[in-house]
């Protein structure tokens, strides 16, 4: 809009003129540069520059993002413990940053894949909040159909591959992912996105290995949360530089709770990713829930930690911080805001709460994309047996 | 009927470096009988699929040890690297983990790998990506990730491999839902079951024999077509009988067949069928055949515990209970880790008087 062209000039110190009118700061694109709290860590490679080219449409939409993603954890949270949720729940919230950063560095053609925290990536890549709620409540509305479960959202269309169970079986996959990108000559990339407790898996470094002799396009992405499970990482990994344990393969390390620092390095880990092949990326994050709902996540660090970090690092009150220190947004209209996105993950809970489950048939279908005459058996075959079509 | 009428070539194993570039020779130990039909070995037969499915669909690659530049551990990729470059044949190092995971990714974006395990028993290392990250996949995802992915190699005994090289993975693979398991015994049925698999849009396990590779076996004009194909899920009566069932996979089917010689002698015609696929398992053909014969013998090189012949008496039992005149026999290998002495490798392996002397026994011809 006209106003709002006016009001962000180069200089975005200058006070925008107020008039009656909202102003329309959600869709301006006018480049700022802000530079990065934390300088980047290098293993191989020149660190990319700390100044971060953004605009205040874009800031805002982080804070957005990450506070809808942040209240979708939440929720879930209380959903679970409300017994609606079963199984296991491993929350995101404390990591967005991540999510958002790094959609903003890629487009959906870029592939990405993730363990079983994948909430938040799934929503980063598009997904919708009632099909995420309806597949954590096993609903025929999930994002797949309710027969996943919390470990497995998917989104094909928007290069989402999931959602994986098996700790560090999504890294090898990942470098597959590229692989496929590669051979079909597309310019694209993959990110396969791991914790610090999958970081020792020796599959990773037999794909890491493949990846490099190959030139695959892939960014293996440590979110290093600290915590793999109830194992700090100092008693896990004899060597917890993450970024440097390619070895031959270049990396880097950033501030994972810095949304701006998240998309500076994943747009510099995709420019590499197609002209040398694979990198490493270290983002350091943290994790307020425990491993999942199971986990209280105090018996292995102190509440004091876990409350410092909200207080110093959160990753939505830098992004605040930042929008009302560059006057993109008033105190008030962040609260507007927050409370936009409550209502629509609410909003989407009970949409949720209403999609019933899946019908009893839906136990035999989606075991193969060409049935061939299969027959396949309940718990008692004589009661129960299906020819799959 | 073609039978058992083949030349069967001793091979031990594809490491000599003068199998390099050549095409395996054999003795000539029957007779053929269809005068100027073609005769094809199993190596051949896998190679001129995989060569054709490439040919037809440029999403096809292949991905194993050995495959490109040594022409393949067994020469079943003879040629390929040649014939269509280093970016569709890939050596991989020797990480099953690791390729097996690419392989599995690169299916997730619609490509259609052949992965190659040297054997069988190098799939432990990827079972994980084969059952978690294939098999799983398009039922986790409600439909939206299938995997279109042939993981294929040589499965069971070899000759004097030792306990570690010579396990079959058939009972492994066949209990799990979303996975598709293939037997190929004949030249056609390698020919057709694996054409079958690299089209199919599912993840399919191709267990081959190493012992098989060199046997030649006539073909016909159909099989060699481009367009050759057998479906899936369907079991091949190889020969035709009325007083006893035999059923049985890969190698063991000349055995069986074999035996029923040895039993027409004895005046006890045995019904031979060869399963090619084990999952799905073609219930249908095995319980009509039990139901005329009314006797059934299932064999099986593997071990015996929780096999596939436990799976089909199990099926006979349940749906073909009342047809039975005798209880089902079981010949199945030793239940012991493989050893190398050949004596007792020989005794650790059915043999064809194991199946002969149970289908005497099912038809109450002796103790």
């Amino acid at each position: 809009m006209a106003l709002s062209r006016l009001s962000l000039r180069s200089n975005p110190f200058l006070k925008p003129s107020t008039t009656s009118i909202r102003r329309h700061v959600s869709t301006d694109t006018t480049p700022i540069t802000i530079e990065t709290a934390v300088p980047f860590e290098s293993h191989l490679c020149d660190a990319p520059s700390r100044s971060v080219v953004t605009s205040s449409s874009e800031i805002l939409s982080f804070f957005r993002d990450m506070a809808r993603m942040r209240r979708t954890e939440i929720a879930a949270d209380s959903l679970y413990k409300a017994k609606m949720i079963r199984g296991f729940c491993h929350l995101y919230d404390g990591q967005e940053a991540l999510a958002v950063g790094m959609e903003a560095a890629i487009t959906k053609k870029d592939a990405i894949i993730t363990s079983y925290r994948d909430h938040c990536t799934f929503l980063g890549r598009g997904g919708e909040l009632v099909e995420a709620f309806s597949e954590l409540m096993g609903r025929k509305r999930g994002c797949s159909n309710g027969k996943g479960g919390s470990m497995h959202f998917y989104k094909k269309d928007a290069c989402f591959y999931g959602g994986h169970g098996i700790v560090g079986a999504q890294i090898p996959l990942g470098c597959g992912l590229a692989f496929a990108q590669k051979y079909s000559k597309e310019e694209f990339v993959t990110f396969a996105l791991y914790g610090d407790g999958a970081a020792n898996q020796g599959q990773l470094f037999e794909a890491l290995n493949i990846a490099a002799l190959w030139d695959l396009p892939a960014i293996l992405v440590c979110e290093n949360n600290h915590y793999g499970m109830g194992t700090a990482t100092w008693r896990s990994a004899k060597s917890p530089a993450y970024f440097k344990r390619g070895d031959y393969v270049p990396g880097l390390k950033v501030d994972g709770m810095d949304a701006l620092a998240v998309k500076q390095a994943c747009k510099f880990a995709k420019e590499h990713a197609l002209k040398n092949g694979p990198i490493v990326l270290e983002m350091d994050t943290y994790r307020y829930h425990g491993h999942s709902m199971s986990d209280p996540g105090s018996t292995y660090r102190t509440r004091d930690e876990v409350s410092g970090v909200r207080q110093v690092r959160d990753p939505i009150e830098r992004v605040r911080k930042l929008l009302l220190s560059y006057d993109i947004a008033t105190e008030k209209e962040l609260k507007d805001m927050e409370k936009e996105v409550r209502k629509e993950v609410d909003d989407a809970v009970a949409q949720a709460k209403e999609s019933p489950v899946p019908e009893p048939s839906e136990l035999f279908t989606n075991m193969y994309v060409k049935d061939c005459g299969v027959e396949s058996f309940g718990a008692d075959r004589k009661e129960l047996k299906v020819t799959l079509t | 009927m073609w039978g058992i009428l083949r030349r069967s070539a001793v091979d031990g194993g594809g490491f000599s470096s003068s199998s390099l570039g050549k095409t395996r020779f054999a003795l000539v130990s029957a007779r053929s009988y269809a005068a100027g039909s073609k005769e094809m070995t199993v190596r051949d037969a896998l190679n001129s699929a995989i060569d054709e499915e490439m040919s037809a669909d440029p999403k096809v690659f292949v991905m194993g040890e050995e495959v490109g530049q040594y022409q393949g551990a067994y020469k079943i990729t003879k040629g390929l690297l040649e014939k269509y470059g280093p970016e569709r044949v890939y050596d991989t190092p020797i990480t099953e983990a690791g390729f097996t995971g690419i392989g599995v990714g690169a299916a997730y974006a619609g490509l259609k790998p052949v992965v190659e395990f040297m054997t069988f028993n190098f799939s432990m290392q990827a079972i994980d990506h084969i059952i978690n990250s294939a098999a799983k996949s398009n039922y986790m995802s409600a439909g939206q990730i299938n995997v279109p992915i042939v993981f294929r190699g040589p499965n069971g005994a070899a000759a004097g491999v030792g306990a570690q090289h010579s396990q079959c993975y058939a009972a492994w693979y066949a209990s799990v839902p979303g996975l598709k398991v293939l037997a190929p015994y004949s030249a056609e049925d390698a020919r057709g079951l694996l054409k079958a698999a690299i089209r199919d849009p599912d993840p399919v396990v191709f267990l081959e024999n190493e012992l098989l590779y060199g046997e030649s076996f006539p073909i016909s004009e159909e099989a060699l077509d481009s367009s050759f194909c057998l479906p899936i899920g369907k079991a091949k009566i190889e020969r035709e009988g009325k007083d006893v069932t035999i059923t049985t996979f890969s190698k063991m089917v000349g055995f069986a067949l074999k035996a029923a010689e040895k039993l027409a002698e004895e005046g006890i015609s045995a019904e031979v069928i060869n399963l090619r696929s084990i999952r799905p398992l073609d219930r249908a053909t095995i319980n009509a055949s039990v139901r005329k014969t009314s006797r059934l013998v299932t064999v099986e090189e593997g071990f015996p515990q929780h096999g596939v012949c436990a799976e089909i008496c199990a099926s006979v039992v349940e749906e073909s209970f009342s047809y039975l005149d005798a209880p089902v026999e079981r010949i199945a290998g030793a239940d012991v880790p493989m050893p190398y002495a050949a004596n007792l490798e020989r005794l650790a392996l059915p043999q064809v008087e194991d199946i002969v002397r149970a289908a005497k026994r099912a038809c109450y011809r002796s103790k």
